[in-house]
């Protein structure tokens, strides 16, 4: 398996270079818009730079409207796993208190080993 | 030429009567033999009407060829063969039967030429393919599958009362364009939308497809909803409604994937929003917009199909698929990692993968036809779907913080199946022409001007610098083990929620109405005894039984005494 062989991205440098060789497409791409001659079928499409400005700013403002939904909208990995629990009405039908409860994780996490029952 | 009758489901739903009587070696060669044979009956078959038959007053049609029935067929050979191999390492016969019966059932559905028809395949879809969902065996997978299920039949009976009043307003069950005018239409409309996964009717996707089975997701990801791409595409194409729809269906998701921990739910998420685009061209209706969307969901299938299958290959090789879990795994699964990030690429639409020369014909369309704000939405939500399935996928699961997790590359039939996909989805953005074949019209579109070549190119290295500078600067939101809340909140949460407290109310109020009933009663009886005793002193009911004996056994000495008397 080699352990610990050193890969890829395992060297900060080859990660940087990669990331270099990024930001230099990216410039080139930027330039490009300005030697190419477009088609257009709309005005907005000949502004300075539309499309990569709309992809950067696009993928920001998707990600902190997501950052900003998660305030609300994240919840324990258990949310849902107490479904029926603390229902007043229910009482009288739940296990008895002497029953253990299986706890959260060991009832619905997939363990490595168990999550393939194919074979 | 008998065979040509043969609906093209038969053969599967013989594969599922095979698939359940023998296994090993002569159950896999059998399997993968049926998509093969089945292509190549349907590759002679002509377009027709191929079966017909009266029934009441109604003309079915149960097999009935066009282009646009064959282009779905065509890509659901594809997609079965591929997911066959891709399980021939399962040994689950229940999953085998039931991935060859929701095959049948797609392909069914897709020839069938009357709404009845329609909708037997509907319902089979939904039978079958839940059992791809319980196959998992686990608790929440079993309780996702129930409400995959009701949804599913939900969605079937509305179809159902909607084709009967279809029958009553047309007199025909024919199933060609519908639209919304009256009830008939609107009914069949929603029971199709359901099926699409349309805005607030889309959890039973994001709740069940992450909780089936490896293999049984791969197959799941290719039919239900491209059989009601394909009923929209017949029923309803040019609905402007369809536009705002779809455009909605491509945005909001992706919200949700780029939050989302679990990386098969990702990709669900990011499934709603491809076939956003879909919906988005069956509203435009032109020819190039219906051309686009059936050419996407072509490539869609194979490209989401190979990105359900790389994840399925974590899963089924790590035991884990959450992205707070993984990481690092390039080192040990590099050719995962590079079929991965050929999906990636296929569903991001760069240039000479898939999705470039597919998805862009909806985009051209919706240009063409003056939706500028529509075309706008679009182009955010492909910048968005490269951001969280072309990046974040691959991303998180292969690159990432090391996660320490050492498995090897999947078994070979899963990665020869991953190849077969990958090698697909490069074709047919390299020869983008042999796909544009097969479509329905006739359009001369060119995907590759430099104009949009360069534009797609740099919105796309643009919304990946997004996310390197947000990674660097720290900004981005960690993949946290925890769960985000979206409209199944209403129905697992809220409804039972608040139906809990309204039947606890009631409960009360009947339990207080009772007692109070009971303890009238009781105060009734007492002021009636009260009564009864004022009126018949020593007999009351006041006094012991025995004190009644004794006044009986008393009469009685007296009537014998008195009677020895006379």
């Amino acid at each position: 398996m080699g352990t610990d062989k050193n890969h890829l991205f395992d060297n900060a440098k080859n990660v940087k270079r990669f990331l270099y060789l990024f930001y230099g497409s990216c410039g080139v791409l930027f330039i490009l818009d300005f030697v190419v001659h477009r088609h257009i079928i709309l005005s907005w499409e000949n502004l300075w730079g539309f499309y990569p400005i709309y992809g950067f700013v696009g993928c920001i403002v998707l990600v902190q409207a997501a950052k900003w939904a998660r305030t609300y909208l994240m919840h324990p990995e258990n949310y849902y796993a107490s479904e029926g629990k603390g229902c007043e009405i229910m009482a009288e039908f739940e296990d008895p208190p002497g029953v253990e409860e299986k706890s959260v994780e060991e009832k619905h996490c997939t363990k490595p080993g168990d999550h393939n029952v194919d074979d | 030429m008998w065979m040509i009758e043969i609906p093209p489901f038969v053969p599967f739903f013989i594969g599922a009567l095979i698939a359940a009587v023998t296994h090993g070696l002569l159950r896999n060669v059998l399997m993968v033999s049926i998509p093969i044979i089945s292509a190549l009956h349907l590759s002679m078959v002509p377009e027709a009407v191929h079966l017909q038959f009266a029934f009441l007053d109604y003309q079915l049609i149960p097999y009935q060829v066009d282009k646009l029935s064959l282009m779905f067929a065509y890509v659901f050979h594809i997609a079965a063969f591929i997911s066959i191999i891709y399980s021939l390492h399962v040994r689950d016969t229940l999953q085998q039967v039931a991935a060859m019966m929701y095959t049948g059932s797609g392909l069914g559905a897709v020839f069938a030429g009357d709404l009845l028809t329609l909708f037997v395949f509907w319902e089979f879809l939904a039978f079958s393919s839940v059992f791809l969902i319980w196959a998992r065996r686990t608790q929440r997978a079993y309780a996702a599958g129930m409400r995959y299920l009701i949804i599913q039949v939900l969605s079937g009976i509305i179809l159902l009362v909607g084709a009967l009043f279809y029958a009553l307003e047309n007199g025909t069950l024919a199933f060609s364009y519908i639209g919304l005018d009256g009830l008939a239409g609107c009914l069949i409309f929603v029971a199709f939308g359901i099926k699409c996964a349309f805005p607030l009717a889309h959890n039973w996707l994001t709740d069940a497809y992450p909780e089936a089975t490896v293999t049984g997701t791969v197959f799941l990801s290719a039919f239900s909803t491209k059989v009601a791409v394909y009923a929209l595409a017949r029923g309803y194409p040019g609905t402007e409604l369809l536009i705002y729809i779809g455009a909605a269906m491509a945005c909001f998701p992706i919200l949700f994937a780029v939050i989302e921990n679990d990386l098969r739910r990702v990709l669900a998420y990011s499934l709603i929003n491809q076939v956003g685009f879909m919906v988005v061209g069956i509203g435009i209706g032109t020819a190039l917009a219906i051309n686009g969307t059936v050419s996407h969901a072509f490539a869609h299938i194979i490209y989401k199909g190979l990105l359900f299958m790389s994840m399925g290959a974590v899963l089924h090789m790590a035991g884990r698929i959450n992205g707070s879990d993984l990481g690092g795994l390039y080192k040990t699964m590099p050719k995962t990692t590079a079929l991965c990030i050929v999906g990636a690429a296929s569903i991001s639409a760069f240039p000479l993968f898939s999705g470039f020369v597919s998805k862009s014909m909806v985009m051209a369309a919706a240009l063409e036809n003056g939706f500028n704000w529509i075309w706008l939405t679009l182009l955010f939500a492909s910048a968005g779907v490269f951001h969280h399935a072309g990046i974040k996928i691959p991303y998180f699961a292969f690159f990432a913080h090391d996660s320490g997790i050492r498995v090897s590359d999947p078994p070979n039939n899963m990665l020869f199946a991953m190849v077969i996909a990958a090698a697909l989805c490069i074709f047919i953005g390299v020869y983008p022409t042999a796909l544009y074949a097969l479509l329905p019209y006739e359009t001369g579109y060119n995907p590759y001007d430099a104009s949009h070549v360069l534009a797609q190119t740099q919105l796309l290295f643009f919304a990946a610098l997004a996310f390197v500078w947000l990674n660097l600067r720290g900004v981005y939101p960690p993949e946290l083990r925890a769960i985000n809340l979206d409209f199944d909140w209403f129905y697992r949460r809220f409804v039972p929620n608040l139906l809990q407290k309204i039947f606890l109310i009631i409960w009360k109020k009947d339990k207080a109405l009772r007692q109070y009933f009971l303890s009238t009663m009781d105060r009734f009886l007492i002021f009636l005894a009260k009564i009864n005793d004022g009126i018949s002193i020593m007999l009351s009911r006041t006094y012991p039984a025995g004190s009644m004996a004794l006044w009986v056994a008393v009469i009685l000495a007296l009537y014998l005494l008195l009677s020895f008397i006379n």
